[in-house]
């Protein structure tokens, strides 16, 4: 069997975890747990094997030739349309789809320990699995489309599994904010795809190696069309607000979506697209500023934040801004490399809060955990690799992919670019060292209510036996096997997954660059610019560091207030708040926008039409008076407002007249 | 005998092969109240004029696919010197019109007998309804249009009043009664301008004579196509002229709201087809603005007016204007492409409709008044097969991938950026966005738990074999119009191609 011929069979990656869904939707509850976790963890990995075997199988080709259409069947066909459902392995695809495949298993194994005693345990992996099969066939599309197939499944998954526990009203309103966030982007990249499908005559992407000459508004509205799209999917500015209220959905969910994989699908898109960021003279900028606004932004709200998952959330939105950053100046093997990276830390720090809020017995708020490094040593460890890789520190992963990204910021010449980054960085080490020392060192504030700033809300009665406090009694304890083994395979990841791109190219050494054979548009020339700049990350993020331990040696204060939160001042309750952009908007919705639908169907639809049609009614009342004692009720208006409807269609004709 | 000196009255030759669909569904309909007449009145004379009817259905689906067979093989003809066209065009409306027919049919039979308003009238009334309707789809005069259109309105009047025990189905009859004479007075009056501007009724005789004669003075024929507007819009339901649609449809007994949703919008929609792109396709610079301002009130005022509402069949019934909001982008294209898009969306908002309705129409249960969204919570632990059916059908409304309703939305759009319309599907896809927020609310509901105190069990909810067969042809026709969308629009496209002109 020739490399081809594998590649063709490329629909089976998706196609099994399709299959689990399938499956599970149709007998989940016949399978039963835990056996119905099993089956869809099985079928990650065989997807994850198949995945692969397609890598190799395309390794094995030589370079120029790395990229193969599976034949398949077309979808739809109207005219000169024509849309076909086939499947594209190139370097770019292969790369996710490893990604995607192999994190998801990983974290399919640790929701069969974290959904244990779910009384819906069989749907949630019938879900997991569709949501996977969407992710793929996103990534392995042959056409936009086709992405934009996986782009809906992608989101209509995530939205069944925000609301999983839709008993708790925040779940379900959450999901609805991401489904229709979602929304606003998707509306972009379908503007996107209607303006390629008029300018080039095709959605397939492998047109987009050969362009014909657009003119440079059209490049430009495509480009940015497609990045509205990539910022609904990413989080980024202003539409980021779905992610932090997503962490209602379970944990697992959301280290898969909203960490490792449905996030990255905006990156993805914008990456595979690239033609048109390199064509548009003013795209590229768009794109990095936001990318950088969202990483500066969102890392600063999560200094304020005391929910352990929403720290992680506020990250997630400040590394998908570093990853845009690097999409706007052209460095896009770097975004891919980042995404992966990312993809490994991130997973980890999802599925290490998991773990600790498994442990703590559902407690998300760090104020109420602290030294639990002693309880939880594996969940600790493996936390502390997934930090110091966020943190940027050498020689883990983050170290080497958020580097690169500033690196070639800043040869790029975009120095205010590169100084947000920067800036950025520092504030990320800070906050996630506070967050590992409010989790696992520092004083057990979980045994006693007495420093919380909350109170013992919710200790429960009857617990008085318990010496132990709000918990029950029983201390923190670490989790079962399927969850922690996630655990340290990814924190092997994070330690060794720079070591994919490392920045020497004479060496040979930056395997994911050339694996990828994306254009660069610029390179670290000198050796000792490289270096003088990874040592100022370095210096970044270690000062990081060292101030969040000089900061909370001690955890909280002794009145429970938080020490670094305190010397914000007033500025505490704006970042607590996230700007208040999300209360903002919300306002804005629940209020003018609301207001204008009720308008319309009672205001225009009942009262401003029947108004004013009651209106001339009145005055034809004033003069005529017999018009009022024949006719009477709503049939009237309705008739009435038909005619003024026809009165405007004849005003419109006058126009077009010619006595 | 006639004598010498007299002259025979003129009259046109009869082609009974052109109209053999609509005499089959006539003949059904006489066949039934002729057997009211004679049998007593028994619970079987009900359920053999349900039969009746659906065999009706069926000749008729067998003619008109034999005048499929025939345009296609011999090209479209104009029958009756011209009154009613044979072509591909009116076999695809008649195709969607039948398969509407056929669901509503199979949705009244255990709903009538549900609601205790069994009576073989029903059914001799729908199938009038329906014969009208054909006899639009094949129109090739205005003058067979609005004969059709008031052979069609007249039956619904009645259906939509039938539930005599129910003040609001009384009040959706009345309405409808009173607005449809009103617009087909304003229709009628536009025929009589464009006659008088043409000096011909003929849809082909007025596209000729406006290819021949340029009028220095049109403002006689654009008053006249504005008044035909007018009227036609008022059919399908587009703002502004929409304001009886949330009252009738929710007032109306639901399975005749499905059946005015889906079968008398394609009618409409035909006609607005056949007289706007076919005979006026020449002026089409002039009526095309107003058929773009048409097309963004109705996706507008549908979508933002469906957000506030509690009531489910009042939502669907604000859907259902901007639904017609979006077929409107097509017509409004004024090309080819944009007519087979528009037609492939009647099709498909025929069967999205029709599925909806059915399983609003199963959740009010008796007495056909449990409609708000409260009475939906709790319905997919209860029934969740009918729970996720209602979710098929709205996602393929909104527009979600893999439902036909997707397809559809892309082919109005592309038609209308194919003609550099870029505004339009803008605000056509925010009138999708704002869409799927009004199914969404619903969906959430059935999926939310249910309300124990607030809402007392009603009675349960019982799905009759002819309800579930049409759900059954109704969601396995909304997947096949998604996953293999190719061969109905090709049927669409081909049938444009053979338009009599």
């Amino acid at each position: 069997m020739s490399a081809r011929n594998l590649l063709d069979l490329a629909w089976v990656i998706p196609a099994l975890p399709a299959l689990g869904a399938v499956v599970l939707l149709l007998v989940g509850k016949r399978i039963g747990e835990p056996k119905a976790g099993w089956l869809a963890t099985a079928l990650m990995a065989l997807s994850f094997v198949a995945s692969v075997v397609a890598f190799f199988a395309l390794r094995s080709l030589p370079p120029d030739a790395r990229s193969n259409v599976s034949q398949g069947f077309t979808w739809i066909q109207a005219g000169t349309f024509r849309v076909n459902f086939r499947f594209l392995v190139d370097p770019l695809s292969s790369t996710m789809t490893l990604f995607v495949t192999g994190v998801g298993t990983l974290i399919h194994l640790y929701a069969v320990g974290y959904m244990h005693g779910d009384e819906r345990f069989s749907r949630f992996f019938a879900y997991m699995n569709l949501f996977a099969a969407s992710m793929l066939v996103l990534v392995l599309g042959s056409s936009f489309l086709l992405t934009f197939m996986g782009w809906e499944g992608v989101g209509l998954c995530s939205y069944l599994l925000i609301s999983f526990w839709f008993e708790r009203n925040s779940a379900a309103v959450a999901g609805k904010k991401a489904f229709i966030t979602n929304r606003v982007g998707d509306f972009g990249f379908m503007l996107a795809m209607f303006l390629i499908f008029q300018k080039v005559g095709t959605l397939d992407y492998s047109a987009l190696g050969a362009l014909p000459k657009l003119p440079q508004s059209a490049v430009t509205a495509i480009a940015l069309l497609l990045f509205l799209g990539a910022m609904g999917k990413s989080a980024q500015l202003p539409l980021h607000i779905w992610l932090p209220d997503a962490m209602e959905g379970p944990t697992p969910v959301s280290a898969l979506i909203h960490a490792a994989t449905m996030v990255t699908a905006g990156v993805f898109l914008l990456v595979r697209a690239h033609v048109f960021f390199d064509l548009s003279n003013h795209a590229g900028t768009v794109v990095a500023w936001v990318g950088a606004i969202t990483a500066l932004y969102a890392a600063t709200v999560a200094l304020a934040q005391n929910d352990i998952k929403r720290v992680l959330a506020y990250s997630t939105i400040s590394q998908l801004g570093y990853m845009f950053l690097a999409v706007g100046v052209g460095a896009y093997s770097a975004a891919i490399f980042h995404m992966i990276t990312h993809a490994f830390f991130k997973a980890l720090l999802f599925l290490g809060a998991g773990s600790v809020i498994h442990g703590m017995h559902d407690e998300q708020d760090m104020r109420r955990m602290g030294g639990l490094r002693k309880y939880m040593p594996i969940t600790a460890g493996t936390f502390i690799v997934g930090w110091l890789a966020i943190a940027g520190i050498f020689p883990f992963a983050g170290f080497w992919s958020k580097d690169e990204i500033l690196a070639k910021a800043w040869v790029s010449h975009s120095y205010a670019l590169w100084a947000v980054g920067a800036a950025g960085a520092l504030i990320t080490a800070f906050y996630m060292t506070r967050q590992v020392w409010l989790v696992f060192y520092g004083p057990e504030r979980w045994r006693d209510d007495a420093g919380l700033v909350q109170g013992s809300g919710d200790a429960h009665e009857g617990d008085e036996v318990n010496v132990g406090g709000a918990h029950g009694g029983s201390a923190p304890h670490e989790s079962p096997w399927t969850m922690y083994l996630p655990l340290v395979a990814l924190a092997l990841l994070s330690v060794a997954g720079g070591f994919i791109d490392l920045p020497f190219t004479n060496q040979k050494l930056n395997v994911l660059d050339r694996w990828l054979e994306l254009p660069e548009p610029t390179t670290v020339s000198h050796f000792s610019t490289g270096l003088v700049l990874s040592t100022v990350a370095l210096v970044l993020g270690v000062v990081g560091i060292l101030v969040g331990v000089a900061v909370y040696r001690n955890g909280l204060r002794r009145d429970g207030t938080d020490p670094g939160v305190e010397r914000l001042g007033g500025f505490a309750g704006v970042l607590q708040n996230a700007y208040y952009l999300d209360a903002g908007l919300a306002r804005f919705v629940s209020g003018p926008v609301t207001a204008f639908a009720r308008f319309l169907s009672d205001g225009v639809d009942r009262a401003g039409i029947d108004g004013a049609v009651n209106g001339i009614a009145a005055g034809a009342r004033a003069g005529g008076g017999t018009l009022r004692r024949v006719q009477t009720g709503l049939v009237r208006n309705y008739a009435l407002g038909i005619a003024l409807g026809t009165v405007l269609l004849l005003l419109y004709v006058a126009t077009r007249v010619s006595f | 005998m006639i004598g010498a000196g007299v002259t025979p009255i003129a009259h046109a030759p009869v082609d009974w092969y052109a109209i053999a669909p609509e005499i089959a569904l006539f003949a059904a309909a006489i066949l039934i109240v002729v057997l009211r007449s004679v049998a007593r009145h028994d619970p079987k004379v009900h359920q053999a004029s349900m039969l009746i009817a659906i065999a009706g259905v069926a000749a008729s689906a067998l003619f008109t696919g034999v005048q499929w067979a025939f345009v296609h093989s011999n090209g479209p003809y104009q029958a009756m010197s011209g009154l009613v066209a044979v072509d591909g065009f009116g076999v695809f409306v008649k195709s969607v019109i039948l398969g509407a027919t056929l669901l509503a049919l199979l949705l009244s039979g255990g709903y009538l007998r549900r609601e205790h308003l069994e009576s073989p009238e029903y059914f001799a009334l729908m199938l009038c309804s329906a014969t009208g309707m054909m006899l639009m789809a094949s129109a090739n005069d205005l003058i067979t249009i609005f004969l059709s259109l008031e052979i069609l309105s007249i039956a619904l009047y009645v259906l939509a009043a039938f539930d005599r025990r129910r003040l609001s189905s009384q009040e959706a009859g009345l309405k409808y009664f009173l607005l449809g004479s009103f617009s087909s007075a304003v229709f009628l009056y536009g025929i009589a301008l464009v006659y008088g501007a043409t000096g011909t009724t003929r849809l082909s005789g007025i596209a000729q004579f406006l290819a021949k004669i340029v009028l220095l003075h049109d403002g006689v024929l654009f008053v006249g196509l504005a008044l035909l507007l007018v009227g036609l819009g008022f059919k399908v339901a587009a703002a502004p002229f929409h304001m009886w649609t949330p009252d009738v449809y929710q007032g109306a007994p639901t399975p005749v709201t499905a059946f005015m949703a889906a079968a008398t919008k394609a009618a409409a929609f035909a006609a607005v087809l056949r007289i706007f792109v076919g005979a006026f396709r020449l002026y089409d610079v002039d009526w095309r603005p107003a058929v773009f301002g048409l097309a963004v009130l109705s996706l507008l005022v549908g979508s933002i007016a469906a957000v506030v509402q509690t009531d489910v069949k009042r939502m669907l019934a604000y859907q259902s204007i901007s639904h017609a909001g979006y077929v409107l982008i097509g017509v409004q294209a004024a090309t080819d492409k944009g007519t087979s898009a528009a037609l492939f969306y009647v099709c498909t908002y025929a069967v999205m409709a029709t599925g909806a309705f059915a399983i609003v129409m199963l959740v009010a249960r008796r007495g056909d008044d449990r409609h708000e969204l409260t009475d939906y919570r709790g319905l997919a632990s209860a029934r969740p097969v009918l729970a996720g059916l209602l979710t098929l059908f709205l996602l393929a409304q909104a527009g979600v991938p893999l439902t036909g309703g997707f397809v559809a939305k892309l082919s109005v759009f592309s038609a209308a950026i194919d003609v550099g319309q870029y505004w339009l599907a803008l605000v056509g896809m925010l009138a999708a966005v704002i869409g799927a927020f009004v199914y969404l609310r619903i969906v959430l509901a059935m999926y939310a738990p249910p309300d124990d105190e607030a809402a007392p069990e009603g009675p349960r909810i019982v799905v009759d074999a002819g309800t579930g067969v049409a759900l059954t042809i109704a969601a396995g026709a909304i997947v096949f119009l998604g996953v293999v969308p190719g061969i109905v629009l090709d049927f669409a496209h081909a049938a444009t191609q053979l338009l009599a002109r």
